[in-house]
């Protein structure tokens, strides 16, 4: 177990600058998810840790040891891969022997011919495979243990590459997107499991996603990264409902948090398309700012109130729990994304104009840069 | 009307081939035919495929002795079949030859192997300076024949006094630049997570290629092991260069030209039954590995995972 610190990372592709001068402190024992758009980087940030690319500037380090010139199999960290990477030609249990047998035995031992000379290798091959059989009862695999991958379902493959990082023990588990090879209702049960082997194991664990899902049911921490660099690191519930900018707002949400143009006067009231929304800054005044509203803090009405919008429905999604409304607004054009409960909303029918009203404790505002200024209010 | 022009074109696809066929298959069914046949058959070149299959006496055998007495006619007669075969064994040390054969083949694949995988594997997975230069060089050496090079590479041999030798026989082949070309092919086929979930595991670089990528390129090495084998087990040329006189030494194809006839007329039955002797392994190998070999040259032998 180890905590892992990053120091002014920066990585280029010829003249791409893929990640920039990026610093990042992960706790030990801590679950963290980087989360960001694909070609954000995420994967070469958990490469650079791996050891298998190197970083054109700044410090890897792990345990409080600078490993910048320390090759990926000697960094003790595992990896699992969004292909699993299992060797096609072994069974499961010799993939999870290999790292085992590279790491407990010396390499005269693991000669061929040579080895037939140290009389105690069996009894050390048989005490790895204790530890093997230990990890695949965790991960329940033990009847697979004689089947090569190819012969395997999705989701088995997965634990076994799982399984494959386990077995040694690694000061901590890098993850590369596991899931996303896996169908929806599977990709739901393993992110459970996950969670649970890292309570488990109480090892670091960094994974990497580009499903926010995944980034928000699962970890500790997670890290908004977009271009290369991290927008926002804090606990999931903080990055939902303080994101630090419209984008990470835009980004963490589904469906997409609503934005519209609204502009503050001298007093710091904000109006937002002649509607006052009965909120005030105390910077920024007499300027134009965005509001977010997230779909779920807006709400159909059915009496006429005087802080709504009115908007006629374009389309309809109903996911039996929720139905969500895509609407324009009447005079501005805008599009904007409701959920309602269905008991309210089953009858509204496509083309209707309705009433949008909104919770104005939830209102996020940022300026026309997008920066968040709740936090200054 | 339309099935008809669809009946047509399809005849005239597998006429075409049917043509191709026989080109290919009738020296091998004259070669299989005529070591069946006896001399009289051959010349006169009736029998059908087996011929007729009438004892035959064989005149060498007449001039030979038992216990200090000639050999009697009832002594020397049989089948033209068996005459044939006997006499592609009996005249040359056809089995030093094929065993000779296997010798360099072997050490010739092998050692191709042993230096094609990790060059294979530099040029398709890993990243150093000047890497595309390299593979434009291994592609250009594909364009040079070898008989452009073969007197240089002879004086070289002579001056390290090698040549009448197993080691002149085998030098020559063992970087083979077309074995680097193909399996860096299929090389670049292999997932980088395979490599890099090694490496994360601990491998070195070329435990890498011999216990992952080897492993994983068995369809491509078999097609690999074909087109080396069957091209050093046939070769002609360069045996007949390097090696001069020593039967101990001689090639399959080069044993094949003590049978060119020498004093009594033609030889064609036993050469033609020490040749088939000597296509024999060639054709068996293929086919039990012909399913594979297709496999390997088509690459799609291996999934992506």
């Amino acid at each position: 177990m180890a905590g892992i610190e990053l120091k002014g990372i920066s990585k280029s592709f010829e003249k791409n600058e893929v990640i920039k001068s990026l610093n990042l402190m992960i706790e030990n024992g801590e679950f963290i998810t980087i989360v960001g758009p694909s070609g954000c980087g995420k994967s070469t940030l958990l490469r650079i840790i791996a050891g298998l690319e190197s970083q054109s500037n700044g410090d890897v380090i792990i345990d409080g040891r600078e490993v910048n010139n320390i090759k990926a199999s000697n960094r003790d960290l595992a990896m699992v891969f969004q292909s699993y990477a299992l060797y096609p030609h072994l069974t499961v249990l010799q993939n999870l022997m290999v790292p085992l047998k590279l790491r407990r035995m010396s390499t005269l031992e693991r000669f061929p011919i040579i080895n037939w000379f140290f009389p105690n290798r069996r009894s050390k091959i048989d005490k790895l495979k204790e530890s093997v059989l230990q990890a695949s009862e965790t991960l329940q695999i033990e009847h697979l243990l004689g089947r090569k991958p190819g012969q395997l379902s999705g989701g088995q493959q997965q634990r076994v590459a799982v399984g494959r990082a386990m077995v040694r023990e690694p000061v901590a588990f890098l993850m590369d997107e596991p899931l996303s090879n896996l169908d929806a209702a599977l990709r739901v049960h393993m992110r459970a499991e996950i969670s649970e082997l890292h309570r488990k194991l109480k090892t670091t664990f960094v994974y990497v996603t580009h499903d926010q899902a995944e980034a928000l049911t699962m970890s500790d921490r997670m890290a908004v990264m977009m271009d290369g660099e991290i927008l926002q690191l804090d606990t999931p519930s903080e990055i939902y409902n303080k994101p630090a900018s419209l984008r990470v707002a835009e980004f963490i949400g589904s469906p997409k948090i609503n934005v519209l143009p609204a502009e503050s006067n001298e007093k710091g009231d904000i109006d937002c398309m002649g509607i006052s929304m009965s909120l005030s800054i105390k910077d920024n005044k007499n300027e134009k700012i965005l509001v977010g509203i997230r779909p779920e803090h807006t709400n159909l009405l059915q009496d006429n109130k005087k802080n709504c919008f009115l908007g006629e429905v374009n389309h309809k999604e109903n996911l039996g729990s929720d139905i969500y409304l895509h609407v324009t607004l009447k005079d501005s054009q805008q599009k904007m994304i409701i959920r309602s409960n269905p008991d309210i909303s089953f009858n509204t029918k496509i083309g209707e104009i309705i009433r949008i009203g909104f919770d104005n404790n939830k209102v996020m505002i940022f300026n026309e840069s997008g920066q968040n200024l709740n936090k200054k209010s | 009307m339309k099935q008809l022009t669809n009946l047509g074109s399809e005849a005239g696809k597998h006429i075409i081939l049917i043509i191709g066929a026989i080109v290919v298959i009738l020296p091998f069914y004259l070669m299989l035919s005529f070591s069946f046949k006896s001399p009289a058959e051959i010349q006169s070149i009736s029998g059908g495929f087996f011929g007729a299959q009438e004892m035959m006496i064989d005149r060498k055998c007449l001039k030979t002795e038992s216990e200090g007495l000639m050999r009697s006619k009832e002594e020397c007669s049989m089948l033209p079949i068996v005459y044939n075969y006997k006499a592609a064994f009996e005249e040359a040390p056809l089995l030093r030859y094929l065993l000779n054969g296997v010798i360099v083949t072997l050490s010739i694949f092998a050692i191709q192997v042993i230096i094609a995988l990790p060059c294979a594997y530099a040029l398709a997975k890993l990243n150093f300076w000047g890497r595309d230069v390299v593979f434009g060089l291994v592609i250009f050496c594909l364009l040079i024949p070898v008989h452009a090079i073969a007197l240089p590479l002879y004086l070289m041999l002579a001056k390290f006094g090698l040549t009448n030798t197993f080691a002149a026989l085998i030098i020559p082949w063992t970087i083979s630049v077309f074995g680097i070309f193909l399996m860096r092919q299929f090389f670049k086929t292999v997932p980088d997570d395979l490599i890099n979930a090694a490496r994360m595991d601990g491998m070195s670089e070329f435990s890498i290629v011999w216990k992952v990528m080897l492993p994983t390129a068995i369809p491509a090495l078999l097609a690999f092991a074909i087109f080396s084998v069957v091209a050093h087990w046939n070769d002609y040329y360069w045996p007949r260069i390097v090696i001069t006189g020593d039967q101990d030494l001689m090639t399959p194809p080069l044993g094949l030209r003590m049978f060119k006839s020498d004093m009594d007329g033609n030889e064609y039955g036993p050469m033609m039954a020490a040749a088939t002797v000597i296509v024999a392994p060639l054709v068996v190998a293929f086919l039990l590995a012909q399913r594979r070999f297709i496999e390997g040259i088509t690459l799609t032998g291996m999934k992506s995972r």
